[in-house]
């Protein structure tokens, strides 16, 4: 960037930092041999009948437009889906929006809701955009940090604490990226009192509903009292392993897809004709896919979980998604030192877990979506790192008692 | 006969790959090597588990490409054993590989390998046409495999596109 463009450039976007996982990315991209634990996206390629469904509608030409929130045969499927999946009822006319990714659907709660100013409570360790997405819609991202201690679950004390005058909505995402936290119905009942006591607005992000491994999924929106209050926000990415498509949608109540359509107007139009016919498609015939893709990961978060506590990186079992969050507290590093030296080491790639805030310092997201052969793998080369650490604290014990 | 969680589990696992370590099965089943070994122990013995066999692609063996025909075998079943007396008789044959009863228009479905197309032939002209109760049979030679038992044969395009690290 040439020096003297600077000052054509937005303040905001100055001052937004680049994500965490990018320096890293460089870093892992640039080394051969690298087995990465490391990837935010399913390892199954989407199921053949939603490419072909895709395929198909290129061959009929379906290539114009489509109306903003989406095709509403699509938006037909959408509804149907949450009302048999979660139990939540939403007009498919009125109350869907079919979005680029779940990730514009946050960008357009986020627009829709935020006056200047306004504080959007951030649950930490989170995923990466949505802090900058409340900055970029003028709002103010408020970090409440959650523990290991109680495995990174987010308390009504932990929200009750960060409320002020300006809180207007929280951020929850269960199952969680990068712990992989799933909070039931309980949980969720309690945090909702809270919620309602100080009227707050919830931007629920269940995109990875489809992945919880020993409970059926609670979506926030079917919790009594809170469907007024909440956008519900999905998609067709992780569960339907369509992370490329950037196939998301929303629903609420009218008076919010009302306004955020107009956005939509103005921005994107819609999402991709072509590809709202495989997203009918995956909703219609692929749930089968969908479970055994579920079966696949719930395997290999067990074997993971367990493979890491063996070896000394502590960590608990998360309900979904498909990553474990172990501390590596126990090194003595920082989590962007363990995640460095691993790679440098032993190739193997982890993100490291103050990429998601600062309550991820002292842990790394390790991604589960992956073979299990390279698992292992990983598992025999972080085992090999471990032991080497300690080789290393012996030997300096060791010389410290000789001097 | 009616399995466990785990017995289920574990049997998905093998199906699909039968060569990963007992510990690793207990790790991602949650159970312990010993009770993954006797579950295992538990299904061979009730012939659930009836083999492990490898899937190999002999074609790409030079000298080891094997003809393969499939043949449609109409049967007169027989008085109280019905079709099962013919199909033993059939099956014990070791260039068959594979053998089903099927409902429509004929009643085995054969696979059988051989080296040479007149191998095949001269094992359905003189073993199989000549048993009793054998009405018909209709060959199929088979002139290449794409898929087999779930498993593409040949290039798979599904390689992994993704970027080594991504939020």
């Amino acid at each position: 960037m040439m020096k003297e463009h600077q000052h054509y450039l937005s303040e905001m976007v100055k001052e937004l930092k680049p994500s965490g996982i990018r320096k890293f990315f460089d870093l892992a991209a640039s080394i051969k041999g690298v087995v990465s634990l490391g990837v935010g996206e399913p390892d199954f390629i989407t199921p053949w009948s939603i490419r072909e469904a895709a395929i198909l509608s290129l061959e009929e030409g379906y290539t114009s437009y489509t109306a903003n929130p989406g095709l509403l045969e699509l938006r037909q499927e959408i509804s149907s889906y949450l009302y048999r999946r979660f139990g939540v009822q939403y007009n498919p006319i009125d109350q869907v929006i079919v979005t680029v990714g779940a990730s514009q659907a946050i960008d357009l709660t986020f627009r829709a809701i935020l006056n200047p100013g306004d504080e959007v409570l951030i649950i930490e360790p989170a995923f990466v955009s949505y802090a900058p997405l409340v900055t970029l819609a003028g709002g103010k991202p408020i970090p409440v940090s959650t523990h290991h201690s109680n495995g990174f679950k987010l308390t009504p004390e932990q929200i009750e604490n960060a409320i002020t005058s300006r809180t207007k909505a929280i951020l929850l995402c269960s199952p969680n990226n990068p712990t992989g936290t799933y909070l039931n119905k309980e949980e969720l009942t309690n945090l909702a009192a809270v919620i309602e006591k100080h009227d707050l607005l919830v931007v629920s992000d269940e995109i990875y509903a489809e992945l919880t491994y020993d409970e059926e999924y609670t979506s926030f929106a079917s919790i009594e009292g809170m469907y007024e209050r909440t956008i519900l926000i999905n998609g067709f990415s992780k569960g339907f392993a369509m992370t490329g498509w950037r196939l998301g949608f929303l629903a609420a109540p009218a008076s919010f897809t009302e306004q955020m359509v107009k956005i939509l107007q103005y921005t994107t139009m819609c999402a991709p004709h072509m590809l709202q016919h495989g997203a009918i498609e995956a909703l219609r015939n692929t749930y089968h896919e969908v479970e055994s893709m579920r079966r696949s990961y719930r395997r290999r978060r067990n074997y993971i979980v367990q493979s890491l506590n063996k070896i000394g990186l502590d960590c608990h079992t998360p309900g979904g998604a498909f990553y474990v969050f172990p501390s590596i507290k126990s090194t003595g590093m920082t989590s962007e030192q363990f995640a460095e030296e691993l790679l440098l080491a032993e190739k193997v790639a982890v993100v490291p877990g103050s990429a998601f805030g600062e309550s991820g310092e002292g842990y790394v997201r390790c991604s589960y979506a992956t073979s299990l052969e390279q698992l292992q793998e990983a598992v025999k080369r972080m085992e090999r790192f471990m032991s080497s650490l300690k080789l290393k604290e012996t030997q300096a014990q060791e010389q410290y008692s000789n001097n | 006969m009616r399995l466990s969680g785990v017995e289920l589990e574990v049997l998905s696992i093998l199906e699909e790959n039968h060569r990963i370590p007992v510990e690793d099965i207990a790790l991602m089943v949650n159970s312990s090597a010993e009770d993954v070994t006797a579950v295992i122990k538990k299904l061979e013995d009730e012939k659930i588990i009836v083999s492990y066999p490898a899937l190999i692609d002999w074609s790409k063996v030079a000298g080891k490409e094997n003809i393969v025909a499939m043949i449609e075998v109409k049967v007169t079943p027989k008085r109280g054993v019905g079709f099962d007396e013919v199909a033993e008789r059939i099956y014990r044959f070791p260039e068959v590989t594979s053998l089903y009863l099927m409902s429509g228009a004929f009643d085995l479905s054969i696979t059988i390998e051989g080296k040479t197309m007149s191998e095949i032939a001269s094992f359905v002209s003189e073993k199989l046409s000549t048993i009793d109760n054998v009405i018909s049979t209709t060959t199929h030679f088979m002139l290449k495999k794409y898929k087999h038992d779930g498993v593409i044969f040949g290039e798979s395009n599904d390689k992994d596109h993704r970027m080594v690290v991504s939020p």
